[in-house]
This record gives C-alpha cells, sequence and structure tokens, in this order.
C-alpha cells in the first residue's frame, strides 16, 4: 500500500511517460479476489447441491422401491390398503388423509387470513395493525410440535366434548386439520395483506369518489384486484399443510386408513415417515425404502404447489410495480 | 330544488344506503372477529399449555419418605442418602448399583432418584390440570380420600429447577430436560457453524457478484427459492440418506477414531438443520445486502478499491444488523424443527450429556413430541413444561434479535 | 346547527365559508371562502403546494380517508354543510364524483367500470342502455363499442381517462371534480379532454384543478387563484370570470404569477 502511495507521488515529480502510465494503469491479476469470488459461487452452488441431493436420494430410493417385486407402480398409486408386512403398498390412504387435514387447515386458514387480512389492510388503524400483526407473527413462530401438543390437548378433547367421545376416536384428521389452520393462518394473512397493500390507492379513491362503503370498495374493488396474490398465499398455505408432519403426527393418528370420516384416525404421508422412522429402521428393507417413494410424492406435490404459486405472485407484482 | 344528503331514497337512484351501511358495520365486525381469533387462538394455546404445567397429583409411596428420615429427602447430604440406600436395600440390588457406578461417585440429584425409585417407590396415580385443581379441589380431595385411601395428593409444579436439572428417566416426576436443552443447544451451534458462513457467503455472491443474465445464477436463485418451501420432513429424509447413511464414516467420527455405533449423531442432526435454513438465511441475508444503498459502493470504488475490499469494508458492516436479525429468525425457527430430527435420529432415551460433534443425542422438541404421544397423563405434564422452556428459549432469543436490531441501527 | 335555515344564494351549488384545512398540526389551507356557480366550469390554478387539490377533495370529503386530516369552517352544497354530522360521505361522493390526476380505470372491463359505480348504488334499469349512453356522453363509445368486455388497462391513457370521466357520470352526478386530470396525458388527449368538458358543463358543474395556465385560460368559465403564505398555508388571493382574471387581474399577485407564466 505505502508503495504504491510513494509510485504515485513520483510520478509528480517526474515528467509523466506514456509507457510509465500504462504500466501503473496495467490490469492486474489480482488472485485473492479471484479465490473469494469462486469460494463464494461454490457457496452458492450448494443449495443446488442440496436440491440434485434431494433428487438424487429420493429418487434412487424410490427406483428400488419400485423394483421390488411386491411393489408395483400402478398399484401404488391405485389400491387403497397399506399394509407394508402384507405386501400391500396403496398409497391413495395416506394421500386421502393429507388431503383431508390440508382440507380442513385451509378452511380455517383461508377464511380467516383474508378477513384479517382485509381487516388489517382496508379498515385497522395504524395502531390496531402495530399490536395485531406482532400476535400474528408469534403464532407463525411456534414450533409446530407445540401446535401438535395444543390439537392433542386441547382441540380434541374439545371437539370430543361438542360431537361426543363415541363419535370422535382420540386421533382424528379432525383436530389435526383445525390446529393446522391456526398455524397456516398468519401466512395466508400476511401474505394477503400484502397482496392488498400493493393495490394502488387511486382505486380506493375512485370507488369512493362513487360513492362506494368501505366494504363495497374492499370486497368489490380492493379484493378483486389482489386476488391473484390472494391465490398465491394460498397455495402456499395448502403446500405448508400437505408438508406439515408434527400436528398430523401427534393428532391425527398412526396407521394408514382410508376413510372420509373426519372424527376417525388416519395417517398421513408425512405422518407415515415420522412414524416409520421414529424406530431403529434398518437399511434397505421395504419401509426405509417406502419413506423415500412417499418423501419423493411429497416433494413434487409441494414443489409444484410452489412453482405455481410463486408465477401467481411474480406476474401479480409485475401489474402493480 | 332541495337536495338531501341525509335522506337516501333521492332521485330515487340510491336504495337503501342504511342498509349499505348495516351491512358495512356486520362485515367490519367479521374482519375484526377474524382477526381477533388469532389472538383468541395464541391465548387458548399460551393458557392450555400452563394448564398442563401445574396442577395436583395423587402419589401411592410402598415406603413413607417421612420414615426414612426425619428432614425432607431433598435436604439430605449425599452420605446421609447412601446410608438410607445401605440400610433399605438388598444387598444382592445394592452390588448391583454399586457395578453400575460406585454409589460415593454419585452425584446428589441421582442418589435422590435411586433414593425414590428404590426405596419409596413413589407411583403416580392421576394427575390434575391446573383449573381442576383450583376449582374442584374438594371433589378430588374426596374421590382420592375414596378411592385410594393411602395416597397422597401434593400439588406440583412440572416445570421446576430440578425439571431442568434432571436428566431423563423412566418416570415423569424425576424426568428432566438437561440433556435434551444441551442437545438442543449443542445441535444449534453446528447448525450455525455450517450455515451462517455459506448462507451469508452464497447472499454476497448472489447481490454482489452474479449477473442476473446468466443462466446459472438464474438458477441458483430460482432454486433458493424453491428450497426454501420444501417440507422440513424432506429435509430429514436427505439427511437421513446422505449425512447418517453414506457419510458414515465422517458423521460416526470413525474417520477421527471416536467412533459412535453409527451416523445419528449432534453432527449430523446439525448438518441437516442447517441445509433447512440455509435458504432462509440466503434470502434474508440478500435482503440485507440490497438495502445497502449503491452510494457507498461507488465511494468506495472511487478511492480505487477492489470489489472483495468494497464488500468486506462497507457493504456487509452496513448489511450486518439486518443479516444478524434475519438469521436469529431463522436459526430460533431450527431450534423447534422436530420433523428432521425424527429422521436423522434422535433418541429420546439419552442420560449423558453430549460431548462434541460425534455423541447421540436427544433434543428438546424430539422429548416433547416423545412425551406428547405416551398414554399417562403425567408425561403430558412435562411435555407441557417442556414447552414452556423451549418457548422462553425460543423468546430470549427472539428478544436478543430485536435488541441487536436496535442496537446496529442507531449506531448507523 | 342547522344551516338548512341559513339564507343562501341559490346561484351557486357550491359555497365554502372560512374553510381551514389541516393535516395534523399544519394548516394547509387557510380562510377559503369560494362560490361556485351551477353548470359552468372553474378552475383553481395556483403554483404548486398552495393547496388546490385539498381544497378540490374537501368538496366530496375525500379527505375523511387521510387519517391526520381535519377540517374547520363549512362546505355548503345548495345550502347544506356536507361536514354536519347528520351527512353522510358515501352519499356526498355519489352527488360529487371526482375524477383523478392519473387515469385509475378498475382493473376489469371497461363495461364494468361504468357499470360498476351504477350497480353498487342500486341502479335496476337497462345497464347496457346506460354504458352506452354514458360512453357516448363521454366521446368515447365509438372507440370502444367493439371492445366492451376487454379490460380496460389495455386503453391508452387519454382513453384511460375518458372512461374515468364516464365512470363518474355514470351515476349522474350533480359535479365533477376533476384533479389535474390531464396531467399524465400527451396534448392531443387533453384537447380531447377539454372538448369532453365543454360539452359536460351543460349538464354537470365541473371544477377543475390545474397548473397549466392555458388550460386554465382555455378550458374555463371562473378562475380561483391560490397561493401560499409565508407559512405555507394555502389561501385563495382572488377569484372571477376566467376572462377577467387572465385579461384584468385586481390583485398584484395574480398578475405577477399569470405574466410570469405568460413571458
Amino acid at each position: 500500500m505505502e508503495n504504491q502511495l510513494l509510485k504515485i507521488r513520483s510520478t509528480k515529480d517526474k515528467l509523466i511517460e506514456t509507457n510509465e502510465i500504462s504500466q501503473q494503469l496495467r490490469k492486474r491479476l489480482r488472485l485473492s479476489e479471484t479465490l473469494i469470488q469462486t469460494l463464494l459461487l461454490i457457496f452458492g452452488a450448494v443449495s443446488i447441491l442440496t436440491t440434485l441431493g434431494i433428487v438424487y436420494e429420493l429418487g434412487k430410493e424410490s427406483w428400488l422401491f419400485f423394483g421390488r417385486e411386491e411393489v408395483s407402480l400402478v398399484e401404488f398409486l391405485t389400491t387403497t390398503t397399506w399394509q407394508p408386512v402384507a405386501g400391500k403398498f396403496g398409497v391413495l390412504p395416506l394421500i386421502n388423509a393429507t388431503l383431508m387435514t390440508s382440507f380442513f387447515a385451509m378452511l380455517v386458514s383461508l377464511p380467516l387470513g383474508l378477513s384479517a387480512a382485509i381487516y388489517l389492510s382496508e379498515y385497522a388503524s395504524a395502531r390496531a395493525r402495530s399490536l395485531l400483526k406482532p400476535i400474528l407473527e408469534i403464532l407463525a413462530g411456534i414450533p409446530t410440535v407445540v401446535y401438535g401438543y395444543f390439537a392433542l390437548t386441547f382441540m380434541t378433547p374439545l371437539l370430543r366434548s361438542i360431537f361426543g367421545s363415541d363419535t370422535v376416536q382420540i386421533y382424528n384428521t379432525l383436530s389435526a386439520g383445525l390446529v393446522m389452520g391456526i398455524m397456516i393462518l398468519p401466512l395466508v394473512s400476511s401474505m394477503s395483506e400484502d397482496a392488498l397493500n400493493a393495490v394502488p390507492n387511486s382505486l380506493r379513491e375512485a370507488a369512493y369518489s362513487l360513492g362506494a362503503t368501505r366494504l363495497e370498495t374492499a370486497i368489490k374493488v380492493v379484493v378483486p384486484a389482489a386476488l391473484s396474490g390472494i391465490v398465491a398465499a394460498f397455495i402456499l398455505g395448502v403446500s405448508r399443510a400437505v408438508g406439515e408432519t408434527m400436528i398430523v403426527a401427534i393428532a391425527a393418528g398412526s396407521g394408514p386408513a382410508f376413510t372420509l370420516n373426519p372424527f376417525r384416525a388416519a395417517e398421513t404421508m408425512t405422518g407415515y415417515i415420522a412414524r416409520i422412522s421414529g424406530g431403529d429402521l434398518a437399511y434397505d428393507t421395504p419401509d426405509y425404502n417406502s419413506i423415500f417413494a412417499i418423501g419423493l410424492l411429497l416433494f413434487l406435490v409441494t414443489l409444484v404447489l410452489n412453482m405455481i404459486s410463486r408465477r401467481i405472485a411474480a406476474r401479480f407484482r409485475e401489474v402493480y410495480e | 330544488m332541495r337536495f338531501s344528503l341525509v335522506d337516501s331514497s333521492n332521485k330515487g337512484k340510491t336504495t337503501n344506503l342504511a342498509r349499505r351501511h348495516q351491512i358495512g358495520k356486520i362485515w367490519h365486525a367479521i374482519f375484526f372477529l377474524s382477526t381477533a381469533t388469532g389472538l383468541l387462538a395464541l391465548v387458548t394455546l399460551l393458557l392450555s399449555i400452563i394448564n398442563q404445567s401445574f396442577g395436583l397429583m395423587a402419589v401411592d409411596y410402598k415406603v413413607d419418605p417421612s420414615t426414612l428420615s426425619a428432614r425432607p429427602l431433598e435436604q439430605l447430604s449425599n452420605s446421609e442418602l447412601i446410608d438410607i440406600l445401605k440400610s433399605n436395600v438388598s444387598k444382592i440390588r445394592l452390588r448391583t448399583l454399586e457395578r453400575e457406578k460406585p454409589l460415593d461417585q454419585r452425584t446428589t440429584d441421582e442418589l435422590l432418584e435411586l433414593v425414590n425409585t428404590q426405596i419409596v417407590g413413589q407411583k403416580i396415580i392421576y394427575t390434575w390440570k391446573l383449573h381442576e385443581s383450583i376449582f374442584r379441589r374438594a371433589e378430588i380431595e374426596a374421590e382420592i380420600a375414596r378411592d385410594y385411601p393411602n395416597a397422597r395428593l401434593e400439588f406440583r409444579a412440572w416445570l421446576n429447577w430440578q425439571f431442568l436439572k434432571n436428566t431423563m428417566s423412566s418416570q415423569a416426576q424425576f424426568a428432566g430436560i438437561r440433556t435434551a436443552l444441551l442437545g438442543s443447544l449443542n445441535l444449534i451451534l453446528y447448525t450455525i457453524l455450517f450455515a451462517l458462513p455459506i448462507g451469508i457467503g452464497a447472499a454476497i455472491y448472489l447481490e454482489e457478484y452474479a449477473r442476473k443474465d446468466l443462466w446459472y445464477n438464474r438458477i441458483i436463485q430460482t432454486n433458493i427459492d424453491n428450497l426454501a418451501g420444501v417440507p422440513s420432513i424432506v429435509y430429514g429424509i436427505l439427511g437421513l440418506a446422505i449425512f447418517v447413511r453414506a457419510l458414515q464414516p465422517l458423521t460416526s467420527g470413525a474417520l477421527f477414531g471416536t467412533p459412535a455405533e453409527n451416523g445419528r449423531t449432534i453432527l449430523s442432526a446439525g448438518l441437516t438443520m442447517a441445509l433447512l435454513v440455509l435458504p432462509i438465511i440466503i434470502i434474508n441475508a440478500q435482503e440485507a445486502i440490497r438495502a445497502v444503498p449503491d452510494t457507498i459502493r461507488q465511494a468506495s470504488y472511487g478511492l480505487g478499491a477492489t470489489k472483495w475490499q468494497t464488500i468486506w469494508s462497507h457493504v456487509l458492516p452496513y448489511a450486518l444488523p439486518g443479516i444478524l436479525t434475519g438469521n436469529i429468525l431463522a436459526i430460533s425457527r431450527a431450534i423447534g424443527e422436530t420433523a428432521p430430527l425424527i429422521l436423522v435420529g434422535a433418541s429420546t432415551f439419552i442420560t449423558s450429556d453430549p460431548n462434541g460433534p460425534f455423541s447421540h443425542f436427544t433434543a428438546l422438541p424430539i422429548q416433547i413430541y416423545n412425551w406428547t404421544t405416551r398414554p399417562q397423563e403425567q408425561f403430558r405434564n412435562i411435555a407441557a413444561a417442556a414447552i414452556i422452556v423451549l418457548m422462553t428459549t425460543l423468546l430470549m432469543i427472539n428478544a436478543l434479535a430485536i435488541l441487536l436490531r436496535n442496537r446496529y441501527s442507531k449506531k448507523i | 346547527m342547522n344551516t338548512d335555515n341559513l339564507p343562501h344564494n341559490n346561484n351557486y351549488v357550491i359555497e365554502t365559508d372560512r374553510l381551514n384545512i389541516y393535516y395534523g398540526n399544519f394548516l394547509a389551507v387557510k380562510d377559503v371562502n369560494l362560490k361556485i356557480p351551477p353548470r359552468k366550469i372553474t378552475a383553481i390554478i395556483g403554483p404548486s403546494g398552495c393547496g388546490k387539490s385539498t381544497v378540490l377533495r374537501a368538496f366530496n370529503r375525500m379527505n375523511d380517508l387521510i387519517p391526520s386530516a381535519r377540517q374547520e369552517g363549512r362546505v355548503l352544497f345548495h345550502g347544506k354543510n356536507i361536514y354536519d354530522p347528520d351527512v353522510d360521505p358515501v352519499q356526498v361522493r355519489r352527488m360529487i364524483g371526482m375524477v383523478f390526476q392519473k387515469p385509475n380505470p378498475f382493473p376489469k372491463s371497461i363495461y364494468e367500470n361504468v357499470a360498476w359505480g351504477v350497480r353498487i348504488n342500486g341502479f335496476s334499469g337497462n345497464m347496457d342502455d346506460l354504458v352506452e349512453e354514458t360512453l357516448r356522453q363521454a366521446a368515447l363509445w365509438d372507440e370502444v363499442k367493439d371492445n366492451l368486455h376487454k379490460s380496460a388497462l389495455a386503453l391508452s391513457g387519454g382513453q384511460q381517462q375518458r372512461l374515468c370521466i364516464a365512470r363518474a357520470i355514470a351515476v349522474k352526478p350533480e359535479i365533477v371534480l376533476m384533479d389535474e386530470p390531464c396531467s399524465a396525458l400527451d396534448p392531443i388527449a387533453t384537447l380531447k379532454i377539454e372538448d369532453l368538458m365543454r360539452e359536460l358543463s351543460a349538464r354537470y358543474t365541473i371544477i377543475i384543478v390545474t397548473h397549466n395556465m392555458q388550460q386554465a385560460a382555455r378550458a374555463s368559465d371562473f378562475t380561483a387563484f391560490f397561493t401560499m403564505d409565508e407559512d405555507r398555508a394555502g389561501m385563495m388571493v382572488e377569484f372571477g370570470l376566467t376572462s377577467q382574471i387572465f385579461t384584468r387581474p385586481k390583485n398584484k399577485q395574480t398578475e405577477d404569477y399569470i405574466t410570469g407564466r405568460f413571458g
């Protein structure tokens, strides 16, 4: 550094010669700069490796799973009994339970989340918003195992006292789904609120200037204008519900069952994976391979949902930014 | 011409303005109540957990502890406890215990538990929730006096000092979360160690170096955004396949000469969690770096600094508070994650503190999961107590994040 | 206080009475006494920041939507103070419509944009006829009649603004407030809007805020000149026939402003 300063000073004293200047200005090979850039690129690539790792491992083990003589892809996707001991591998009961819990979750989180978003964005004063938003954020930060505990020790007894303990089993998809809805509520409400906030104020003013009430402005102008953002939030919520593990592992029941009764126990895809791997799982058994096959299914479903959600959200941003 | 701004029937064009306003009011209430449901859910959840953490329990004893010593057992010294053990436990049983671990080398807590399990034989008959204990006390007392005349009714705070200090036990009243808490903290240490440098590095690359028009940079960015939405259990599967199984020689410590019998170690779990939080860390750090005004970079370049000098001495210090805040929140998510740990094989019955990356471990959320799923009511009680510990830990971490943010944002 | 019984001059649709408007503690507009004659175009001109738009938005209570805004004094609409507690702001806005600086059509079809305000106000007649009639009045019908169900966002800026005018007059207001309606438009689109204003003034009272002096001179019947005092509070300096204001301003400030602009 000092050396360089001296050099620069020396050019002032002497007559400046062109080749001396071009010497000084010449491009330098900065080895450390290149090294750092390469290292950082590698860090960035770790995420790619993660994805490749997921795809490779899930793919490989699933391949082994479907390569077993007792398993066939068609049966896997079409039959309704999952009993590895009896050689029956029909994934439909697990998918069915996942759909049911996710459905109940969205039944709670979509209307409540959207209403809360409308309230926060269109009605609430700045003070009310600064009070209510952190509460929803706390709800988003609670570990899912705690929600699972809540489902089992609060929601289930509540349902049983309402509908009768003969009707409602101790483990049931409704309880897990409802609590999951509470868990997803902050996600839906905060993403929807962002979408509502992105709607330009000029549209609200236009509606008001035509003699619309606050409700008419909110429901008939702002919400339709923000619809794609809200849809994106909803889809992301579904994806979160499908991938949620702890609540269903604790409260929805263990043991696959093909039922549409919300009061009965039924194991979801994630619940199955958690139960099977909870014990001391031996490698290269049908059980071991099966969690990868179900994991692959889970990965693909959530990936597609996330991509759709992101695509819709991006298009929504394009309209208003 | 008379105009009325109040009467809604003006010109016959506006029908029923009053009704429109009324509908508006109803929906206003609905929207507000929906928002308040969030508050209600939070309060209910917290109350129901507190409700389970304290309450009456009915216990039965083989030997009444007051016949063993004049003072409460908790106040006795080690030698007094050993004396009690020697005079009340059969010689054969005593020899077995000595072989497991010599009595004079055991801690007071361990000795106390021995006295309790070997001699006193405390057995929980039933536990009640806090609200029952308060409002139905007389009823409960009558019930116990009738059905279990020998049992004693005690008020128990399941969350207590012993609970924090004790290791695992098969009996709820002696179980504690010491190993689980230490396991969680250790695990997070490795997560931070791997995820933080890689995450911030990747964020720097994407924000400062990567040209957005190059295909591989776009792929990296899209990929990170998508990874952030992958369910945590899928990361668990990945951790099981890669860290626990494929890299077993490394993660079990076999390469370093201190082998655990398999790869289900703290290191595997920490690495799995690192992969899980990495996308969140990158996205948070990217946002913080993006918020650095360009004028700062230009000022630095203007003085002849290289790119890395600019980043290291100007961009990073400016972005640091934002990066830290975002990442503390990401890490607090990792502390509460349970599903991946089930997959990478956290055990639930571990009584020794974790020592180093290659030890088997248990973690707080795993312990909560395990206790929750047991049928006995008293395990629900200690699960609730453990939840309070977990949530307090998270609260403290978040408070730290807010503190850091406030402190640094004042400086800049 | 019942203002209905106060004497008032039927020659004016809107009269303001010592109107002060605040944003928080900041006095944005002070002591405005303005009288707007019916079925004429009144222009409000003045340097930027002098509270022209604030005054305009006070005429249909749009300032209600800004939490920190409040006003003192009265705004009389046919003698009734629109800020009286028994007045419904929704009803005020139904009778006093507004067109904004930037065209802001709803992201719906052209047809829906026109029909929307009418529908929420409980219209039960033939909507198709009403939409056509309104679009004809707004001189937009011929350009859009084949695309009524296409998105309004596909129109050009000038067309969008005329659609916004159509949307405003569809609910048959008495007054149309225009807040710099041409500031985002090119000169040709601007001229079209000015022609349209002229035609509409046969049926509606139009109040237009503009900082385009030529526009005020060309298109308005009356002009109010606003400026601000040393505390940055806006105030009205002069009001009169446009021809008088632009040729023989009584006030020195008005003259300086107008000659300064016209060189």
